[in-house]
């Protein structure tokens, strides 16, 4: 499928992200898991890639690059992603956080021009071996857009879609009763389950886009920005719904409001830009992850800080 | 306030000279009057066909079978059933094929490839190829040719098929185009294959204006007399077609030619008849092609 328009920050990436070498880069490569000076010994080293969480991991991501016709956009990134939890990815605008978390579902698999590097494994399992096919990675892994994207047909029928193609057996009203349910949106919709969907209001289609989500039963939520379309009160529903969802999901959401990462995210995953000096040309990498606690009162990069505390970014 | 100052107030605000106002007022009026002419040019041309062919607009006229003999005796029951025939076979015809291959360049076909290039540039110029190309085409090579189909409906239909093929792709892949990203990633997010993001998802947003592309083609069909000259429709066909790979056939736009050369003031009539009976069906599919689009239309 060629045309895949709507990629916030990748497509600006693929411009400006052209032939970073491994120079300057290469000697940051583990930037995921180093810390700055005057960080307490404990936070260090592998402490930093595996925090002090008692889940096991869902992702664990190794060396990771993404490329969008040969020019980088994602370079090196490491760390592991805990069940359960929610993980949240902060960095300006172009530092690669929407292809990262595009790379963890296969949703990258559909532009042609973009390669990855490195290994995702998921639940032990690397989703980009050769034998595992990007459809079944799908869906296991469920992921909700930037943009409210509802189906033009009923509110039923969209939550019905995910659980039909998959030839999902049993009850399919029960099955889009409880999705909406998890999706905290039955009791606004379960008089009107035939209505056209885009007769909803913003944050109800984004609730909806996230119930559809959960209707055929991933493990993890994958979310990018879902609620930077959204009016404060709507954006609220969603937080709330995304603490309840925690309990049964592992949930991935990049987020521009920082406000948004340290109110919901348990962990959080600091993107930044890094400019190519000789050709110009700009990527991602992560500078840290960690607790988002500590990410945000304590970060052990400079960079971080000067981005939490709003100097930059 | 003094007196002088009041006058350059004024100016300030009086503005435009009268030659651009003037200006402001010709413009409109000079396209009015072109849309006059083009529209009073229909409307002479509606009455005069109208005047002429509504006394002749009767049951036996459309029941009757053609004669070079007897005017008032001749109808067009042959020549509707041939263009009924064509345009329901070429429709089978540019249906499936049509939108197979707005699928295929919209959703498969990789720019980056030069054939896939080479086929879009040819689709857009074929869609400008003269007409009397494609009854050259359907003569040599289903008329006669390899195929040797005969001078009958199916070798008619699938010419004027191939002749408007074009635009059924190129008015499909815009109905494909309209679908938006942000659908198709939804349903992959899901774990829907390609297959059926397009086959459950696409297709039934375009459906729509793949439909109005199908209908705008037929009627650019129907009227279409040359290539069907160049395949061998018959001018007087005295009975209707039994099949479509035997008999020969006939069509309105033929059988409007024929009377129309014909030097007798009757047959005239009844030319003007038959255009009265081939403009009905063109409004009643162009009037379809708005209902689906109105009715049916996904706003995104």
């Amino acid at each position: 499928m060629k045309q895949v328009t709507e990629r916030p920050e990748s497509s600006s990436e693929a411009r400006s992200a052209a032939g970073a070498g491994p120079g300057p880069a290469g000697t940051q490569a583990h930037n995921g898991r180093t810390t700055g000076p005057g960080t307490a010994p404990a936070a260090t080293g592998a402490a930093t890639t595996k925090p002090s969480v008692d889940t096991p991991p869902v992702f664990e991501i190794e060396k990771l690059t993404v490329r969008y016709g040969g020019k980088l956009a994602v370079h090196d990134v490491s760390f592991d992603i805990t069940e359960k939890r929610i993980t949240a990815l902060i960095g300006a605008s172009g530092c690669g956080k929407s292809t990262f978390i595009r790379s963890l579902n296969r949703m990258n698999d559909l532009i042609p021009s973009a390669t990855v590097e490195g290994s995702v494994r998921y639940h032990g399992q690397n989703l980009y071996a050769s034998e595992v096919d990007a459809v079944q990675v799908r869906k296991r892994i469920g992921m909700v857009f930037q943009k409210p994207n509802p189906f033009p047909k009923s509110i039923y029928d969209n939550i019905a879609f995910g659980p039909r193609v998959l030839g999902m057996d049993g009850n399919m009203d029960e099955m889009v009763e409880r999705a909406l349910r998890r999706g905290a949106l039955w009791d606004e919709v379960k008089d009107r389950l035939k209505t056209n969907a885009f007769g909803m209001s913003g944050g109800q289609q984004q609730r909806l886009c996230i119930a559809r989500a959960l209707a055929t039963d991933p493990d993890v939520l994958l979310m990018d920005e879902p609620a930077s379309a959204l009016d404060p009160i709507s954006t609220g529903h969603i937080e709330d719904l995304m603490f309840e969802l925690k309990e049964r999901y592992s949930i991935v959401i990049v987020t521009h409001n920082m406000q948004q990462a340290a109110r919901v995210s348990d962990m959080t995953a600091f993107f930044t830009v890094v400019v190519d000096e000789a050709s110009g040309h700009r990527h991602g990498e992560v500078v840290e992850y960690d607790e988002t606690e500590k990410v945000f009162t304590n970060p052990s990069d400079e960079r971080t800080e000067a981005y939490v505390t709003g100097r930059v970014g | 306030m003094s007196v002088a100052e009041a006058p350059a107030a004024r100016a300030v605000v009086r503005g435009s000279s009268s030659g651009a106002r003037l200006r402001e007022i010709l413009f409109p009026a000079a396209l009015l009057l072109c849309i006059g002419f083009a529209m009073l040019t229909l409307v002479v041309l509606l009455v005069d066909v109208a005047v002429d062919g509504i006394p002749v607009l009767s049951g036996e006229f459309i029941t009757g079978f053609p004669s070079q003999i007897f005017p008032e005796r001749s109808g067009i029951q042959s020549a509707l059933v041939g263009t009924l025939l064509l345009m329901a076979v070429c429709a089978v015809f540019i249906v499936p094929v049509g939108t197979a291959t707005a699928i295929y360049l919209e959703e498969y076909a990789d720019n980056n490839r030069w054939w896939n290039r080479l086929i879009e540039v040819n689709i857009q110029n074929l869609a400008a190829v003269p007409s009397i190309v494609y009854g050259i085409l359907g003569l040599a090579f289903l008329v006669r040719g390899p195929l040797e189909l005969g001078r009958v409906v199916l070798a008619g239909a699938l010419t004027l098929g191939l002749l408007v093929l074009p635009v059924v792709i190129i008015v499909g892949r815009e109905a494909i185009r309209a679908v938006p990203s942000s659908i198709r990633e939804g349903s992959m997010a899901l774990g829907a294959t390609q297959w059926q993001t397009i086959w459950k998802q696409v297709l039934p947003g375009a459906l729509p204006g793949i439909a109005t592309g199908v209908i705008l083609a037929l009627s650019r069909a129907i009227g279409e007399t040359a290539p069907l000259i160049v395949v061998g429709a018959a001018s007087f066909a005295r009975f209707n077609p039994n099949d479509l790979t035997s008999d020969p056939f006939s069509a309105l736009p033929i059988q409007i030619l024929a009377w129309v050369q014909d030097p007798q003031d009757e047959f005239r009539a009844l030319a003007a008849g038959a255009i009265l009976v081939l403009l009905f069906l063109l409004l009643l599919m162009n009037a379809g092609a708005i209902y689906l689009r109105n009715r049916f239309e996904q706003k995104w």
